[in-house]
């Protein structure tokens, strides 16, 4: 199992380096340039435009540029943002929890429907149960977030008032980011209320975000406990009279769970790809909305540093996924 | 946390829940996050508002709702005849914000001044390079050529001597960037080796002390108790909620989760005036949109031709479909709320047929013409994709082909300075200051060609015009001679002038005292919460 983990980890290293010139490059091949998206409709003058190009370094040859970022990131500096002058990796760490602690309630309420919702479909295939649930499935694959989301905010929190309109918790309460994840650090702050008013502030941006992931699954878990379930085995089960309950749970879900921990998986990119709207239309301060305006701004720093940082995350989820699927079924470890 | 942040939060709380007696919070649906809060160090009004507004005071303000220059930090102020030195008496008994890190052991002097100017002007200064910073305002408002010293004269005098006399340096003083900072927290975050503290635990004189701010969600401010201007500012805390999504923000102060709002989209703005629950203040914004043909190439050389085309455009079609009825015609390149317009100049009459006849006149058939469209929305043009459609359509009328382009923004504003660029292009300006100089000088002077002056249009009886309204200090002789510019501006047409748009900005009933600022600025000095 060590030698396992550690054959994939060293997997890591050249998909490091890709990553980094990968993100180095991508907003460099963007056209328009930091310096006169800064100057706006005033402009500015040759003589101007040299005077900066030198202080932020664009006069140097490419690659001395990318040297220079790359023995910085191997040091741990990602930079620091033109825009707020702060260091890059500061600012990932302070957005990245309130991303994380969405991504993870988003993660957890599409599994926790999408599972059971793709195992009946597959159980009652082609009855109501399953062309109700796969219908909707579609729907919600199909929806545009931002429709999506703002069709929620009017009906639940204008309409009904059931739920507020934006942000992570009440402006009523306030206190330290102690961990930067709400739901711990207003159950920290002892502050009565300021706990419930962060988990009503969760409830429609988890959605949103769920939707997609949520109807992947669902339509993922039901292709393979379908394919499972057509089986010798399961036939052998069936044969031998065991429970409905015990076929489907235990041999067929555990088989099929395969192709769904690797759709899971993925999903993390799909969400943090959602995540750039569900965060700016819930006004959510996570790093999709953070990415968004430092490329706007052509952030140089932010938008390299910050690629990095996501594709590091994405690259452990799957290392992660890559463990759980040795956990799952041996013959992949012993491969 | 320290006791002073408890004493604000707790007068937050006391404030938020249930309108209890006294303690207000004022709650303001931002549209953005502030870059910083050092106001010299950025160009965009989002930060200005969280900085320059709240947090600081400069020499002379702008009155809230005017571009009328007011006593700030200075009581008065001295021309010499020359115009070339402006000395400032300064307000005693003015005092610094406190924090954690920083109580000030004196009040506002020339010191501060001095400060405040040198370390965006000076490259020596220490304060030059500490920030990172680029002075990107000082700079694109040539405040380096034309400032040659800030002079401390005594504790409360400060003489700023020029290299020119120019006229607006005053109104310049109003500016953001002109802002106050202390120099005491200045030494003393030097000293610390944390210089930045500057820009992300301000420290000014102005209505409101900075709490805290957590980025993309919440900014936090309280009452300043000991400002220098009595029984302001009115309410006890404000709290700038971000907001980045306008439908969001109409959501929230719909659900009474905010006061007021900025930016609304122009499609709500209907529903939002029928809404009794929802106040909309109005005002024309101090700003142009306009389009600006290559002048330095054929047949946009030729003032008829430019003429002849902006006579082919239906202006009133534009403002119903692009601004949905919420501008008005422009005619002259600056708006009708700013000192010397020109209101009897005459628009170019709607006239297809005479267009048509005039184009053929010049031997101009068969024309093909780009029109630029910025990939952008702004105040003054809210949908240049859309406005350039209108434009093709009804220039189609008059025999021109028109084929519209785009580029992404920063690639856009690249391309649009070079001067071979082809067609003509959608661009429009916001005022800075409020003086026309900001407008016809920085748009249409023969400097500015190849930048800002996006007609790349130097025409010498224009100006030689704008040069001396520049330099003398005569407001009743620098009108004459602006009217004078507009009617050598509309007669030589460089522009097709489209739109002035109005400003719109919704408000809970409950809100007194908040006035819509002609210069784009949110202000909450004054404004107050009825019970």
């Amino acid at each position: 199992m060590l030698r396992y983990f550690l054959g994939r980890l060293l997997t890591f290293i050249p998909t490091f380096i890709g990553v980094t010139l990968i993100s180095f490059a991508f907003i460099r091949v963007l056209p328009g340039d930091p310096i006169i998206v800064m100057a706006g409709e005033r402009g500015l003058t040759e003589e101007r435009y040299q005077e900066l190009s030198r202080q932020f370094g664009f006069d140097q040859p490419i690659l001395l540029q990318f040297w220079d970022y790359l023995t910085g990131v191997l040091q741990g500096d990602l930079g620091q943002s033109y825009v707020t002058k702060k260091p890059v990796f500061d600012e990932f760490f302070t957005l990245f929890p309130a991303t994380l602690e969405l991504s993870v309630c988003a993660i957890i309420l599409a599994i926790a429907l999408g599972l059971p919702a793709g195992v009946i479909a597959a159980v009652y295939r082609g009855k109501f149960f399953d062309r109700a649930l796969m219908s909707t499935a579609l729907v919600g694959y199909s929806m545009p977030i931002f429709w999506w989301a703002l069709l929620l905010i009017i009906v639940f929190s204008g309409n009904l008032g059931w739920t507020p309109v934006s942000g992570r918790i009440d402006l009523l309460y306030y206190f330290d980011n102690t961990t930067g994840f709400m739901l711990i650090d207003s159950l920290l702050s002892g502050q009565s209320g300021a706990f419930t008013s962060a988990v009503r502030h969760l409830i429609l941006p988890t959605i949103v975000l769920a939707t997609i992931p949520l109807a992947v699954i669902a339509r993922q878990t039901r292709s393979a406990m379908l394919e499972v379930l057509s089986e010798d085995y399961i036939r052998t089960a069936r044969a031998k009279g065991l429970s409905p309950t015990r076929i489907n749970g235990l041999h067929a879900l555990r088989n099929a769970m395969i192709p769904v921990i690797t759709v899971i998986g993925l999903s993390v990119g799909t969400l943090l790809a959602g995540a750039i709207l569900t965060e700016t239309i819930f006004s959510w301060p996570g790093i999709g909305k953070w990415m968004v305006d430092s490329i706007f701004r052509r952030d140089y720093p932010v938008v390299q540093g910050g690629l990095l940082m996501i594709a590091l995350m994405v690259m452990i989820v799957n290392l992660t996924v890559d463990l759980l699927y040795s956990l799952i079924n041996p013959k992949i470890r012993h491969r | 946390m320290s006791l002073k942040k408890y004493l604000a939060i707790g007068g937050m709380i006391a404030a938020v829940s249930a309108g209890s007696a006294g303690a207000q919070t004022l709650v303001y649906c931002s549209e953005g996050s502030p870059e910083g809060f050092d106001p010299a160090l950025y160009t965009s009004g989002t930060t200005f508002d969280a900085s320059g507004q709240a947090i600081y005071n400069r020499l002379v303000e702008f009155e809230t709702g005017t571009t009328k220059v007011i006593p700030g930090l200075a009581e008065s102020w001295d021309v010499s005849e020359d115009g070339l030195e402006y000395t400032f008496h300064l307000r005693s008994g003015v005092k610094f914000h406190s924090s954690d890190s920083f109580t000030p052991s004196r009040d506002f002097n020339a010191d501060d001044v001095v400060f405040s100017f040198e370390r965006q002007r000076v490259e020596d200064n220490p304060f030059h390079m500490a920030s990172g910073g680029t002075w990107e305002y000082f700079q694109g408002m040539s405040m380096p050529e034309l400032i040659s010293s800030v002079e401390k004269v005594d504790d409360m005098t400060v003489k700023f001597v020029l290299t020119h006399p120019e006229a607006p340096f005053v109104a310049n003083m109003a500016m953001d960037f002109a802002s106050i900072l202390s120099s005491e927290y200045a030494d003393a975050m030097l000293e610390a080796g944390t210089p930045e503290m500057l820009n992300q635990a301000p420290i000014g004189t102005g209505p409101f002390t900075f709490v805290a701010y957590q980025k993309d969600a919440v900014i936090r401010y309280a009452k300043n108790v000991d400002y220098w201007q009595d029984g302001l500012p009115k309410v006890d805390n404000l709290v700038f909620a971000i907001t980045p999504d306008a439908s969001v923000r109409y959501q929230k102060l719909s659900a009474g989760e905010c006061h007021v709002m900025p930016y609304p989209n122009p499609a709500d703005v209907a529903a939002m005036q029928a809404d009794e629950n929802i106040n909309v203040l109005e005002q024309e914004g101090l700003n142009v949109g306009y389009l600006a043909y290559n002048t330095t190439i054929a047949p946009y050389d030729n003032p008829k031709v430019r003429k002849a085309l902006n006579m082919a455009i239906d202006k009133q079609s534009i403002i119903d479909v692009v601004f949905q009825g919420s501008g008005q015609i422009a005619k002259n390149p600056i708006p009708p709320t700013m000192w010397s317009y020109n209101d009897a100049v005459e628009d170019d009459a709607y006239d297809p047929e005479a267009a048509k006849a005039m184009l053929a006149e010049e031997g101009v058939t068969d024309l093909n013409m780009k029109i630029w469209a910025m990939p952008v929305q702004r105040p003054y043009n809210p949908n240049a994709r859309r406005m350039a459609e209108l434009m093709q359509e009804d220039f189609s009328k008059i025999g021109v082909t028109v084929e519209i382009v785009s580029y992404e923004w920063g690639e856009y504003l690249s391309r649009s300075r070079e001067l071979d660029r082809d067609g003509a292009l959608l661009m429009g300006w916001t005022g800075d200051n409020g003086d026309p100089d900001n407008f016809l000088a920085v748009l249409l002077g023969c400097d500015a060609v190849g930048n800002s002056n996006r007609a790349q249009w130097c025409y010498k009886p224009f100006d030689d015009l704008i040069q001396q309204a520049k330099v003398i200090t005569d407001i009743d002789k620098r009108t004459a001679l602006y009217e004078e510019a507009q009617v050598v501006f509309k007669d030589q047409a460089p522009w097709a002038t489209i739109a002035h748009s109005v400003v719109y900005m919704p408000v809970r009933p409950e809100v007194e005292g908040f006035k819509v600022h002609p210069l784009g600025s949110h202000i909450f000095t004054n404004v107050s919460l009825a019970e």
